[in-house]
């Protein structure tokens, strides 16, 4: 390795600017100039699909350790309360029942801002109050109801206006708002733009908060080795909550394995460390017994997360020469319970070209579970309203919607002024317009199709960071037989990290697939990944095995050179082979030759490219179906085109984009979480009432990838695609239903209630 | 959609049919089925029965609590863990599993409805260790992401296609109905389907 040096990173990460200090090396690796490699860009086979299909993978779910107790949670009934007396002497009488933890004889550990692991302050229904463990988790469940809680109920407030009120209950020292104040973000003058706009437009748009709903529940199961903890958790980072889990622990990072090799969705609800996880960590010291802890559907619809809500008052102005002068926003969203965050307004900040924009936002506390990131946190919800606005905007202008935003289109970051690496947002317009018929199958009169049933086409942009960055390391190892294994402290959440590890070593070492063998999903013994979320997986993971790869290629000609005593410079590397003059070594030759038992490098991400910044873009084309009779919408057809640098593996890039373009229509259609307001609780904490979309919602998706080979955001041109598929879905099919109907759907979900009550009041106007 | 079959019948007939004379005759507690074991076997731990089934082509035999779920019974007390559960109340589909070829959430359904049936999980449709063809489709055609749901999938898809080796988008659609993918892989899924028409 020619040396390494440490460095201040800062990009956007999920929802926000992040600043990481990284070793990274002082030269990259050679980057990988083509763009189909010999595995790279190949539709492989998914690494695990074996074990997927066959039933052999072991998820944490399935870890059925021997003499191991479950344990339960026992949360709040009331949305706001405090624990005035508990009583679990009868619950631990019940035979089976080995513990009960609660705020009396737990230790006291720090979790948000003011509140505690066990408090005695409940801030939502559902917020955690003790935890039973018994020998079975049915066991556990009946003991539930025997533990005796005297609660002082307190007054509540689950809307999100009504929660600012100075009547709703405070929940945290820092007042109503999160942050204590509004957040505020400036470029230019605002109020003059408006004024000598052509055309000024304002409406107002409110989203329904979504649940993750990830199909494996959150579990964990846990044990104690002397002083060494081992937990296998269903996680989005086995690093990040191994560093957490020893914070609220007090014991130090190393002394915790976490283990995750498979696990069954997250989509960001399984990115930060739960309660429960703590709880049964304690509990197994405690007891000196393996302990599982799994979640059950009511209680991942309460307290693991979601999409916060949104309400959103935007005004756009634009010139009839098509330029965008204005952009202002007037936000609202419900974080919850506990600190989070519902901001939603990156897309408005920096998708188009504006120079003059503002923004205020108020996080604000309530009676419930509190939001956590979820795939493109604020932004699907944030492009629903932009997008629409540009659409009327376009229309009042007398120009064509897809025409405003390619005149509109950011040459650099409209909130740092920073050039991209690269942005072939324009070739996806064109592409995106061309393959859904744009300019020759849109009503021109939005509205205009005969007949109940009204088709239309709409669009919407996309922008998202997701160029990934340091620290994150990769090791590759060849062991004596030739065999080649990969180790990470990554993971896999079903977006292919295994595979893409193995397409990217066998590219860089030129060898077969089936030599290598890929470990992710452990920390032990591995090199540092970060979480798997904010699109960072591929582009901060695969740079790295690259790294790796071509280190070992020089280390296998330094062995052969030194092993077999013949110069150097006569040696050569090819097709898995170390070349000399008059003899080639394969990989287990080569290993033989020179007497190693492993070769091993790490291969560490190098920094990002200075004063340059990294973001993905793309645009989806969307027709659907209105049944004006019934409001019933029927997606037909969804083009995506999105530029997101190297594609590494076409089959499981297209699956990863129909997967955010079904939860995105999830989202505009059906997804909502019911609360009754009275009396504080959620109503749709299953899966039959929270809608989520199924297989037939499934529309013909066509995805569009322009050829980008990024090398200047990392060695392999990579950018990733976990959360751009779902930014622009809603927007799109938002603006198809007007080109449509002539009618704007401002609420999500698009429900037949809401677009039936949105055409019938589109007719009282029209009288 | 799955369909929970009618209740074991616990009477004599149904379970002397379904042990063959020669096993019930072995031992008068077996004729008098379960119920009667219940109540007439001291060696019987409280609140449990006999259940007689075969998974996967192995017949078990084996005491369970009446309100055992078919998937507690899989992934609990047989180890069979390639069947998942994601709800636990039958709005998902996850648990998918046949039972005398039908396809039903195992979630619920009880153990002893399963009484005297042959039950077929995921693990089941293997040969040794080699893939069954739709599982090789699933594959071939990454009809999955995280693959939690994988398991109910494959086992719908397979009762699908056994009642219908042809089917339409339409009845797949339809066959599917009852089978949630959180991460969205449906049009890869359709795809693994239909390229098991025309026969396998």
């Amino acid at each position: 390795m020619s040396g390494t040096r440490f460095i201040r990173d800062q990009r956007f990460f999920e929802e926000d600017n992040a600043s990481y200090v990284a070793e990274v090396p002082v030269e990259d690796a050679p980057a990988l100039e083509t763009s189909e490699g010999k595995f790279l860009g190949k539709s492989v086979e998914r690494y695990d699909g074996y074990h997927k299909v066959s039933g052999t993978a072991l998820y944490t779910i399935d870890r059925q350790l021997k003499h191991a107790l479950a344990a339960r949670a026992l949360r709040s009934p009331h949305p706001h309360a405090k624990i005035k007396k508990i009583d679990s002497s009868k619950a631990e009488a019940l035979e089976g029942v080995m513990a009960v933890l609660h705020h009396g004889n737990a230790p006291d550990i720090p979790w948000h801002r003011d509140s505690k692991l066990f408090d005695t302050h409940l801030r939502y229904a559902g917020d955690e109050v003790a935890l039973v463990v018994a020998s079975t988790a049915d066991v556990a469940t009946e003991a539930l109801n025997l533990v005796h809680v005297e609660y002082e109920v307190l007054p509540h407030e689950t809307r999100t206006m009504e929660a600012m009120d100075d009547r709703a209950p405070e929940l945290h020292d820092e007042g109503r708002l999160q942050g204590g104040e509004p957040a505020t973000y400036a470029r230019g003058e605002v109020e003059p733009a408006l004024e000598s706009a052509d055309a000024v437009v304002s409406r107002s748009f409110t989203t329904a908060t979504c649940v993750h709903n990830p199909t494996e529940p959150h579990n964990s199961v846990v044990f104690w080795d002397d002083d060494r903890l081992t937990v296998y958790d269903s996680t989005q980072g086995v690093f990040a909550m191994r560093n957490t889990l020893a914070e609220k622990l007090q014991i130090p990072a190393s002394s915790i394995r976490v283990i995750c090799p498979a696990m069954g969705g997250g989509f960001g609800c399984k990115l930060e460390l739960s309660k429960h996880t703590v709880m049964a960590a304690l509990a197994a010291r405690q007891l000196g017994r393996p302990v599982s802890v799994v979640l059950d559907r009511r209680e991942m619809n309460l307290a693991v997360g979601n999409r916060p809500n949104s309400i959103q008052h935007l005004r756009a102005a634009g010139t009839r020469d098509g330029q965008l002068t204005a952009l202002v926003t007037d936000s609202y969203g419900m974080v919850g319970a506990y600190p989070s965050n519902a901001w939603m307004n990156w897309p408005l900040v920096v998708m188009y070209q504006c120079p003059n924009v503002s923004v205020t936002h108020r996080n604000v506390y309530s009676n419930l579970g509190p939001g956590r990131a979820f795939r493109a946190p604020g932004f699907p919800q944030g492009t629903f309203a932009l997008d629409q606005v540009i659409d009327e905007l376009a229309e009042a202008l007398g120009i064509d919607t897809l025409e405003l935003c390619q005149r509109n289109m950011a040459t650099a970051s409209q909130a740092s002024g920073t050039p991209y690496t690269s942005k072939k947002l324009a070739e996806c317009y064109e592409r995106g317009a061309e393959a859904i018929g744009w300019s020759t199958r849109r009503n021109r009169e939005p509205g205009s199709g005969a007949g109940p049933r009204k088709r239309g086409i709409g669009m919407a942009s996309q922008v998202w960071g997701g160029g990934g960055g340091p620290p994150a390391g990769v090791t590759v190892m060849i062991q004596r037989d030739g065999s080649v294994q990969v180790v990470s402290g990554t993971q896999d959440i079903g977006t292919g990290t295994f595979t893409i590890l193995q397409q990217t070593v066998a590219e860089a070492l030129e060898i077969p697939l089936e030599s290598i063998s890929v470990r992710v999903g452990d920390t032990d013994g591995a090199p540092y990944g970060p979480l798997s979320g904010g699109s960072q997986t591929a582009p901060s993971m695969t740079p790295a095995a690259w790294s790796a790869g071509l280190e070992l290629k020089q280390a296998l000609l330094q062995g052969v050179a030194a092993g077999a005593e013949v110069p150097l410079e006569s040696l050569s590397y090819a097709d898995g082979e170390v070349r000399g003059t008059e003899q080639n070594w394969s990989l287990a030759e080569a290993m033989q030759v020179m007497r190693e038992q492993t070769l091993v490098r790490t291969g560490l991400r190098a920094a990002n490219a200075e004063g340059k910044i990294i973001c993905s873009f793309g645009a989806q084309f969307v027709e659907v179906e209105v049944d004006t009779e019934t409001g019933r919408i029927d997606v037909l057809r969804v083009v995506a085109a999105h530029d997101i640098g190297r594609v590494l593996n076409r089959r499981l890039l297209e699956n990863q984009f129909e997967g955010g373009i079904m939860q995105g229509i999830g989202m505009a259609l059906m997804e909502e979480r019911v609360v009754d307001d009275v009396e504080g609780k959620v109503l749709s904490a299953n899966l039959l009432d929270y809608r989520m979309p199924v297989m037939a919602n499934t529309p013909e998706i066509e995805v569009i990838i322009p050829e980008n080979i990024d090398t200047v955001a990392n060695n392999l041109g990579v950018k990733g695609v976990g959360e751009p598929p779902i930014i622009p879905t809603a927007g799109a099919i938002a603006n198809a239903v007007y080109n449509a109907t002539g009618v704007r759907m401002t609420e999500l979900p698009m429900t037949p209630d809401r677009v039936l009550m949105a055409l019938l009041g589109a007719e009282e106007v029209s009288r | 959609m799955p369909t929970r079959d009618k209740p074991v019948d616990p009477g004599r007939r149904t379970f002397i049919k379904t042990l063959g004379v020669g096993v019930a005759g072995a031992t008068a507690v077996g004729a008098m089925g379960p119920e009667a074991d219940a109540e007439e076997s001291p060696a019987l731990p409280a609140g449990t029965q006999i259940l007689d089934l075969t998974v996967n082509g192995k017949r078990h035999r084996l005491h369970v609590e009446s309100r055992t779920t078919l998937a507690e019974l899989l992934r609990d007390e047989l180890g069979f863990t390639g069947t998942k559960v994601a709800c636990n109340r039958g709005m998902c589909g996850t648990c998918t599993v046949l039972l005398d070829g039908l396809a039903v959430y195992s979630c619920h359904t009880l153990a002893l409805d399963a009484h005297g049936k042959q039950v077929l999980t995921v693990e089941g449709l293997m040969k040794g260790e080699e893939l069954h063809p739709l599982q090789q489709a699933f594959v071939d055609h990454d009809g999955l992401q995280c693959g939690y749901c994988t398991p109910g999938q494959v086992m719908a898809a397979e009762a699908l296609l056994r009642e219908n080796p042809e089917p339409s988008r339409a009845d797949i659609e339809a066959g599917m109905a009852g089978n949630l993918c959180r991460c969205g892989a449906y049009p890869k899924i359709i795809e693994s389907i239909e390229s098991m028409k025309g026969g396998r």
